[in-house]
């Protein structure tokens, strides 16, 4: 998408229901054509009890029961997870950035990184992960913030805050429940001088993070819209999220069992 | 209960409804303070006596008070005319405070020992759904270290505030505030009345006194106790710059500012060491265009732009 439009010719898009639809509403970027896609599978053995796709540009939110294991699956590569969690039974108990960092004593997230509540106790913990380290430092895009990073004229293009809020209000909660996030498969590196930035990737297609639940938690992701910075190398793409109840019987989840409503439909889905 | 004999004998904290001091003093000292002879010092066996009997003990100072008029400040900070002060408070070790700011106020925190760790919330007082990001906070100036002009940025990509001064250069913003859970976990207590209160029990505190709760609470800041971090992503703890050292920042929108003076959770000493925490506000002026600092970024002259829009249209 470009980031004026100074036209009024509609443009062709896809639609949830697998139609198109010509519009002159700017709306996000669709992944290109020809997108090197890797839907992956479950990092850890078990019964799949959620498979779900989370569209480019899409919020989406699931509880993950204590004990079941989310794998998520960045399919396009560098394509940022913003995720915040919350305690399912007591959602003013959520993630917490400060408490995460402060408990771990360093300031990147990799296996074994407790993610802990603004109380301290343990919400998720990384049990695996595919990539050298992950971002919680960075914050999430907004409608608001992008006009400071990048300009004016960037204020009609979606952020994640615009997602989280959408999605927290589907579950009761609203604005006062925003808070600083997780960003899986993204890289903001803190340098000497305490310099900081998103930056390249680490990441690539199919590679994945699996967290456990350490209580019943709500989570709840923007599949990050940004369209300014290489997050998501300028190309949206989807997220596969897979819980598994590692307890139960089968075996790693294989193809995409089910499908978000809103979702596009990949046409190299696996 | 502090009493003419004994004007700062006691914690500085909140004590429970029966008097006794609920923080680390031994059953002596509370036997002490109990004994007969200081209770016989107080006559309060009628209503008028005890009305006497507490009229006497005003007028007294202690190490740790809010100054009132703020114009009778014993601290005021070099430069500034005392006439302008609005807020000139000392919080005790472990203790806290919160107010709301006019746009364009300047506000100042003194370290005057060097174990101060001030730790802080903003929020825009007219409408606290906004309030300090520090993801933003970190993200938008691409620089991680508070220091002079670093703005605190809300979610909203406003500048609640801007740093104007800073003569410690030891802050955090990654690590936020202490819990319950750390505290107790570090130090056996974390109660607000305790020997080592949490952050985050105190700005619940504060919170509560403008309608707020722990919805409200996000990330916070610290000022006066540094966290670095190191090439693997290790929070090195580097402390602080010594005592007297200050931090002023201005108001660009009305705030509600809530400051806890506890320990910063990555304090290594065994101990909770905590200072004294001296607080002072005066009525000046929000960052103008004509301010070199206005458009000393892109980043800023935009966040400042979008601050004077929401403040015209509200009047302010």
């Amino acid at each position: 998408m470009a980031t004026t439009q100074t036209e009024s010719t509609p443009t062709t898009y896809p639609t949830a229901s697998g139609g198109t639809l010509a519009s002159t509403v700017p709306v996000g970027a669709v992944y290109a054509e020809g997108s090197p896609l890797h839907w992956g599978a479950s990092l850890v053995e078990g019964a799949v009890v959620l498979d779900e796709e989370v569209a480019p540009n899409a919020p989406w939110s699931a509880v993950v029961k204590e004990g079941h294991i989310l794998t998520i699956v960045d399919v396009g590569g560098n394509q940022s997870g913003d995720c915040l969690l919350y305690d399912a039974d007591d959602p003013e108990e959520r993630y917490s950035v400060p408490d995460t960092l402060a408990w771990q004593g360093n300031a990147y997230v990799r296996t074994g990184t407790v993610l802990r509540s603004n109380e301290g106790r343990p919400l998720m913990t990384v049990v695996a992960n595919e990539i050298d380290r992950q971002d919680t430092i960075g914050g999430a895009c907004g409608k608001e913030s992008n006009t400071l990073r990048y300009g004016h004229h960037v204020m009609f293009h979606h952020g994640c805050r615009e997602n989280f809020l959408a999605e927290a209000g589907r579950r009761g909660l609203g604005v006062r429940d925003i808070v600083s996030n997780l960003n899986w498969f993204m890289n903001v590196p803190v340098e000497a001088d305490g310099a900081l930035g998103i930056v390249d990737g680490m990441s690539a297609p199919g590679r994945r993070v699996a967290v456990r639940a350490e209580t019943d938690v709500l989570v709840m992701v923007s599949n990050c819209p940004q369209m300014n910075n290489p997050c998501n190398d300028f190309n949206p793409t989807p997220l596969r999220m897979i819980v598994v109840d590692p307890q139960g019987a089968g075996s790693p989840a294989s193809p995409v069992a089910g499908r978000l409503g809103s979702a596009t439909t990949p046409k190299d889905a696996a | 209960m502090t009493t003419a004999e004994e004007p700062t004998a006691t914690a500085p904290h909140d004590q429970d409804p029966t008097g006794q001091p609920s923080g680390d003093v031994t059953a002596q000292d509370v036997t002490g303070r109990l004994s007969a002879g200081v209770r016989d010092l107080h006559q309060t066996d009628s209503v008028r006596s005890a009305q006497d009997d507490a009229r006497a003990q005003g007028g007294q100072a202690s190490e740790w008070m809010p100054y009132l008029p703020a114009s009778g400040s014993p601290h005021c900070p070099p430069g500034v005319d005392p006439a302008t002060l609005v807020w000139a408070e000392t919080v005790a070790p472990g203790g806290y405070t919160h107010k709301v700011l006019a746009r364009g106020t300047r506000l100042r925190f003194d370290d005057p020992t060097g174990d101060a760790c001030a730790h802080l919330l903003l929020f825009n007082a007219l409408e606290p759904a906004e309030r300090i990001n520090v993801a933003d906070t970190q993200k938008i100036p691409w620089q991680a270290y508070l220091g002079e002009s670093h703005p605190l940025l809300s979610g909203d990509g406003r500048v609640l505030a801007v740093i104007t001064g800073d003569s410690s250069g030891r802050h955090d913003a990654f690590c936020g505030t202490t819990t319950d859970a750390w505290n107790e976990r570090k130090y056996g207590d974390a109660r607000p009345h305790g020997p080592s209160p949490s952050g985050r029990g105190l700005f619940l505190k504060a919170a509560a006194k403008h309608g707020l709760s722990r919805r409200d609470l996000p990330p916070s800041l610290s000022f006066f106790q540094g966290v670095r971090v190191e090439a693997d992503g290790a929070l090195a703890w580097r402390g602080s710059a010594g005592p007297g050292t200050h931090v002023e920042l201005v108001a660009e929108m009305p705030l509600l500012v809530l400051v806890a003076n506890v320990a910063h959770p990555l304090d290594p000493r065994p101990g909770y060491v905590v200072g004294p925490l001296r607080v002072h506000a005066w009525r000046s002026a929000a960052t103008g265009p004509d301010d070199p600092r206005f458009t000393a970024t892109p980043e800023l002259h935009r966040a400042y732009l979008n601050t004077v829009d929401y403040c015209e249209a509200r009047g302010l």
